[in-house]
């Protein structure tokens, strides 16, 4: 009785302890939100597209890359096309956490859009199942709520304030891929990838169409992706 | 038309998404399916940084978004918030137009 009486009171400091995690992740991961919101609205989007988008797709750089490619001039189908590319991490997210989630029909349906890059970290922190699942649960729920208020007020505040250049609205779009992209130099081979995808969408620029340079940036990821060295690597058999 | 491509993007993520968690596991196995998978959101993404910063239509320009870059890497290397980083890149382009 006793032992059950302290494994409830662990497993209720447990599951304090990861709903804080979620809360101050998804308050983070707001203020991207709000940019988003922003740069969406100031861009080729209305307010309704832009928050659309948060809804429906609910993942960031995907979201940028759309909103950026048409900001650019691009046509809507480059921007679609960029923006699955950078979704497809998330089917291998989805992979790596569907024996942890053991989820079937509607709750499968339901963890699906929760499926993306900060509620794929939260979980797989853990190797208690129970406590991961609830992680991912958790994390996914409170990004949702926040990122969809997040934008609202970001497009709202940027369609309020006008002209996107005055305030350098169009300079903050490159900024946010950066800083979208950062945490993910930490590879060496990663940083090579970078620079040759930055490279290559910049050389054809003068030649194709808007949008269709950052695709042909995807290549340098294919190309290195299937380097004999790159594929054998430890990382990248995480 | 703009409406349209919001849609495909949404049904599109969404099904990606849903591939994961549906597909099984040995399918998407291979050390290299997973290899590119990991480096294609770095290339797209300095992809989407570079031609944001520097392209203009089907042009090359270097102007005051190249001085919101340079102040985001900066920003970025100090481990300054996102939102710092990007509102910034945003105050520094505006004021080098301002100046200029």
């Amino acid at each position: 009785m006793s032992t059950t009486g302290a494994a409830a009171q662990e497993w209720e400091a447990v599951r304090r302890k990861v709903l804080r995690d979620a809360l101050g992740i998804a308050v983070a991961v707001s203020s991207y939100g709000i940019s988003y919101g922003a740069i969406g609205s100031a861009s080729r989007l209305s307010v309704a597209q832009t928050c659309a988008l948060s809804v429906l797709a609910f993942t960031g750089g995907s979201q940028f890359a759309l909103v950026g490619v048409l900001a650019s001039g691009g046509s809507p189908a480059s921007g679609t096309a960029t923006a699955l590319l950078l979704g497809s991490r998330n089917t291998m997210y989805g992979l790596r956490l569907a024996p942890t989630l053991q989820v079937r029909g509607l709750r499968r349906a339901l963890a699906a859009q929760f499926v993306i890059d900060e509620s794929t970290a939260m979980a797989i922190r853990h190797r208690d199942e129970r406590v991961a699942r609830l992680a991912f649960w958790t994390t996914g729920l409170s990004i949702f709520v926040l990122w969809n208020v997040a934008t609202l007020v970001g497009a709202l505040g940027a369609s309020a304030l006008g002209n996107p250049s005055r305030f350098g609205l169009d300079a903050a779009v490159g900024a946010a891929f950066l800083a979208l992209l950062w945490p993910r130099l930490a590879d060496p081979v990663a940083r090579v990838v970078a620079l040759g995808g930055a490279a290559v969408a910049l050389l054809l620029t003068p030649f194709l169409t808007p949008g269709v340079p950052v695709l042909a940036a995807g290549l340098v990821a294919v190309a290195f992706g299937l380097w004999p060295s790159v594929v054998a690597r430890p990382e990248a058999a995480r | 038309m703009i409406w349209a491509a919001v849609l495909a993007t949404s049904v599109g993520c969404y099904l990606l998404k849903l591939a994961g968690l549906s597909v099984p596991a040995r399918v998407l196995e291979s050390p290299r399916v997973r290899s590119v998978a990991m480096l294609l959101p770095v290339a797209l993404l300095a992809g989407l940084a570079a031609v944001q910063t520097f392209g203009l239509g089907r042009s090359l320009s270097l102007d005051a978004r190249a001085a919101g870059l340079a102040y985001a890497v900066v920003a970025l290397l100090l481990r300054a918030p996102f939102l710092v980083v990007v509102v910034g890149a945003a105050a520094v382009a505006a004021l080098v137009r301002a100046v200029a």
